[in-house]
């Protein structure tokens, strides 16, 4: 097994609050690797700190074999960890492909001299760009959908259109929050099978969710946070027989049976 | 120009191509047909181009970046300034246009840096009291520099500058060819718009490319462009420096063809009328911009002709001046345009994205 | 040393008068995230309405006290402004709630120059003088500094409005229920508070402060003009965000700083600047300020808000 990201001890306050405490965990190359917790647990924070929307306060990230920028989002992009939220967030005014397109920015070379002399290079790597973000949707689903604006899209098309927008950076990890929040049931089918796709296609994927079955039939393994520290890591099956994990979703006060 | 063509009324969508047409008779011609109702109107429509030009810009950094600009004229005026410098009595230096343009341009793009720099992480109303504090502050300095060392000429200004003079041939006079004789103005008018149709047709590169999407994204949402690896920061600068620039080539046309600039010509009120337009006409659209400075340089000038007389008439004496219907328009186009229409008066879609590149529409399907 | 205090005066003065209006500027903020550019107008409004009715008095009663005349005079301009700043949030601010972001703020700063536009129309372009009921000729020097009696009369009354601004938002009903709104519309509401009325209140609050402001204003440097009210607008804004947006203690501290920062500053610009600037730059150190505080500490000094809420 490749070891593609390891967290080592990663720590993060806000004020008095400990909101990740010493997180250490690995990730290998090729998996679906699930992260789950009651809320508050620390998931979506631990993924800001990785995908450099704050800073930690200790710890590091090695990603392929070097360490990560903190607090500087569009390295760790470059990078290729990409991310998806948890209250999607797509540009609201651009179309489905604008927004795709968008997503391959940091892929595409064209400097502001070629784009005001519309070089051979830049009309191009235009081309090269629609086509590719024309792919992209036909991959997630919603080919039909390149010309609609995107906040008018359905609510699972928007998610399946974040995914897109992510894999357009061309990521060798994809981090999703919460992808099946606020899906049915057979919209979660779909997206179960588009992660599958993605893992299968050499893409790693990192999952926050709070659907236990989803994560459980579909992750090869499980890490769990409680109150920021992690409780277990191991495959979905010791994972879900482990009374830590069992105490943090039942006991200490927790209403969350997920 | 597609969003202008599409912007047609009745005939953009049932026949492009007319419609096409019908905006390049009517550019070509509107100096002809202005010169029917006399002289001044020419001289109007040169103006318009000019606040065309510095919508276009501000359009940049307002529509398509949504970085509320309101110092946008201080780049006007750097670039009005340099050319006043460098092509006049003055100092005693006159440089060739050509030299010049350029240099006006690098320095308002400069400027632009100098302003995006301290705040690039200041969002919607803190970003708009700040850029109209540098536009003040710009202002202020023109008007007193004239002390303990005199450069800028304080608030008397500056005058006779340099005409434009393109290899040889003089702007200001009249042309003459044959028994055929061609008005200063309309040669203004043919240079502006040419430069219109350039800026145009730049500005339409950037808002299709990476950088145009870039700002879409950074406008519609920050952190999910950060997200995706979009440099916000240098995505800002290049908003306000080549937004600048357009302002700043704006600028230097606009010394040599009034051949005198004072800080009077950049005012807040300057300022705030460029941004009308763009609200007016939709922001972040090309075709908005263009509209919007079109009716609204040409509105306050037709009811100069208009009301003034009527005024006149009715009470024997002018309540409202000219200059006071100006501001009413714009401060009411403004208001009504927010409450009433807040896309603007062309709603028209910007694209970032060439619809022809798409698979599917090579393939033609059924 | 005598300079030195004069400036002290000087700036306290003026400084009172900004704090006057940013508490305007803090208070819409607080509870909408707008800054009501028009704010500043409304000080000129409430200058040159006082003004106007300060020249009808002097029409019909020559011999009127100058106190009471005064008196009148705001008794006049202050309805004026809170029915002025009521109107603009009832016809303008409120339907644009929910709108973009950028759409309230253009707004705001159209309706600042219709507000300036119809002042012209009615007062017309020239500066007018602003009668000075209360002397400003200076009092006996103490230890050699100059203090006058409508600087005084300005420090009394503005430090007066404020403890009654402050009781009036900590210990009534109507106080409670702005706080409340301010933390949160949704919740308030449905706590029973009528937030529509909460935040008109406070434009109608805020535009009686701007008014008194105005007369200070005018009464102080003895001329009112259309324009007015735009620079100190800005000024003031500048304290508010000095202090801190959305604290009413804040925007007195901000006040009152900017204002003694202007006074010195232009008291010796000339000599840190060796003779380069003069004191005409005076207007560009609000700006100044403004730009450092919101890069260095966009908080303020005694801010709770960020300073990227747009």
């Amino acid at each position: 097994m490749i070891t593609l990201l390891e967290a080592r001890g990663i720590g993060k306050r806000f004020g008095g609050l400990t909101a990740l405490d010493d997180v250490s965990l690995t990730i290998n190359k090729g998996e679906v690797y699930g992260l789950i917790g009651p809320n508050g647990a620390g998931k979506t924070t631990l993924f800001n700190v990785l995908t450099g929307a704050y800073m930690p306060d200790g710890g590091e990230f090695v990603f392929n074999g070097s360490q990560l920028p903190t607090g500087k989002p569009h390295k760790v992009v470059g990078r290729g960890i990409a991310r998806t939220f948890q209250n999607i967030r797509l540009f609201r005014e651009l179309t489905a492909l604008e927004n795709v397109m968008a997503g391959h920015h940091i892929r595409t070379r064209a400097g502001i001299w070629g784009i005001l002399t519309q070089s051979r290079f830049t009309r191009e790597e235009e081309r090269l760009t629609t086509e590719r973000a024309y792919e992209l949707l036909d991959y997630v689903g919603i080919a039909h959908l390149a010309e609609a604006v995107s906040k008018n899209l359905s609510y699972g098309d928007q998610r399946r259109l974040e995914i897109a927008r992510a894999l357009a950076t061309e990521p060798h990890l994809l981090a999703l929050d919460e992808p099946a929040a606020g899906m049915n049931a057979t919209e979660t089918a779909q997206l179960r099978r588009l992660i599958d796709q993605i893992r299968h296609d050499g893409v790693t994927v990192l999952l926050i969710e709070h659907d236990v079955k989803l994560v459980m039939g579909l992750c090869d393994r499980v890490a769990v946070l409680d109150f920021g520290r992690k409780i277990a890591e191991d495959v979905p099956s010791v994972v879900q027989r482990d009374p830590k994990v069992i105490e943090a979703y039942l006991g200490g006060g927790h209403k969350h049976v997920a | 120009m597609n969003e202008l063509v599409a912007a047609v009324p009745w005939l953009g969508r049932r026949n492009p191509m007319a419609a096409r047409w019908l905006i390049i008779v009517l550019a070509l011609a509107a100096p002809l047909i202005a010169m029917m109702f006399g002289r001044s109107w020419v001289r109007v429509l040169d103006f318009a181009l000019l606040y065309m030009m510095l919508a276009l810009g501000l359009n940049v950094v307002v529509g398509f970046a949504g970085l509320l600009d309101l110092g946008y004229i201080a780049f006007y005026a750097v670039g009005a300034y340099t050319f006043a410098f460098l092509a006049s009595p003055h100092f005693g230096v006159h440089w060739p246009f050509w030299a010049v343009l350029p240099l006006g341009a690098a320095f308002a793009a400069l400027a632009g840096i100098a302003l995006g720099f301290p705040v690039l992480r200041l969002r919607g109303d803190y970003l708009a009291i700040v850029t109209l504090g540098f536009g003040e502050i710009i202002r202020i300095f023109m008007n007193n520099l004239n002390y303990p060392i005199n450069i800028t000429n304080g608030p008397q200004g500056i005058n006779m500058i340099d005409p434009i003079v393109l290899f040889g041939w003089d702007l200001s006079r009249t042309l003459k060819i044959g028994d055929f004789t061609i008005n200063s103005l309309y040669l203004y008018y043919y240079f502006f718009l040419l430069c219109v149709a350039g800026s145009i047709l730049l500005i339409q590169r950037l808002q299709i490319s990476r950088i145009g999407r870039a700002w879409a994204a950074m406008r519609d949402d920050e952190l999910a462009a950060k997200a995706i690896g979009i440099n916000i920061r240098n995505m800002k600068l290049l908003a306000f420096s080549l937004g600048a620039t357009f302002g700043g080539v704006a600028g230097c046309l606009f010394g040599a063809f009034q051949g005198f600039v004072s800080p009077e010509s950049f005012s807040l009120m300057e300022s705030i009328a460029v941004l009308t337009m763009v609200v007016f006409g939709g922001m972040g659209n090309i075709a908005g911009a263009v509209v919007g400075a079109l009716v609204l340089a040409l509105l306050p000038e037709v009811l100069r002709d208009i009301a003034v007389p009527i005024q006149q008439m009715l009470f024997d004496r002018v309540l409202l001046d000219p200059e006071v219907l100006r501001m009413l328009l714009l401060s009411l186009a403004m208001i009504l345009m927010m409450l009433l229409r807040p896309v603007g008066l062309i709603p028209a879609k910007a694209r970032y994205a060439h619809p022809e590149h798409l698979p599917r529409k090579k393939e033609a399907r059924p | 040393m005598e300079t030195l205090l004069q400036q002290l005066i000087n700036g306290l003065t003026i400084g009172s008068v900004y704090a006057l209006v940013a508490l305007g500027y803090t208070m819409v903020y607080g509870i909408l995230g707008l800054i009501n550019f028009a704010h500043g107008d409304l000080v000129m409004v409430g200058a040159l309405s006082a003004l106007q009715t300060m020249m009808f008095l002097m029409g019909v009663a020559p011999g009127m006290s100058p106190i009471a005349m005064l008196t009148l005079a705001l008794l006049v301009a202050m309805p004026v402004c809170m029915m002025l700043g009521f109107t603009m949030e009832r016809l303008a601010y409120r339907r644009l709630r929910n709108a973009p972001r950028l759409a309230p703020l253009i707004t705001a700063i159209g309706m600042s120059f219709l507000l300036q536009t119809i002042a012209m129309i009615l007062w017309g372009r020239s500066y007018h003088t602003f009668p000075q009921l209360i002397s400003t000729t200076p009092l006996q020097p103490i230890a050699g500094v100059f203090i006058t009696p409508v600087q005084i009369a300005i420090l009394i009354t503005s430090a007066l409005i404020m403890v009654a601004l402050i009781l009036l938002v900590t210990r009534t009903r109507v106080g409670r229920a702005m706080r409340a709104t301010a933390e949160n519309h949704k919740v308030a509401s449905l706590m029973g508070v009528d937030t529509n009325a909460v935040i008109a209140m406070t434009f109608v609050v805020g535009a009686a402060l701007a008014a008194v402001a105005g007369v200070m204003f005018a009464s102080n440097y003895g001329i009112a003009h259309y324009g007015m009210g735009f620079m100190p607008g800005l000024k003031a804004f500048t304290a508010a965000v000095l202090g801190g947006i959305g604290n009413l203690g804040g925007a007195m501290l901000g006040g009152i700083t900017l204002g003694l920062v202007e006074s010195f500053g232009a008291g010796y610009i000339e000599d840190l600047s060796f003779g380069f600037l003069n004191s005409s730059y005076q207007d560009i150190f609000a700006f100044i300020i403004l730009g450092l505080v919101l890069i260095f500490r966009p908080t303020g000094l005694l801010g709770e808000r960020v300073s990227d809420r747009a």
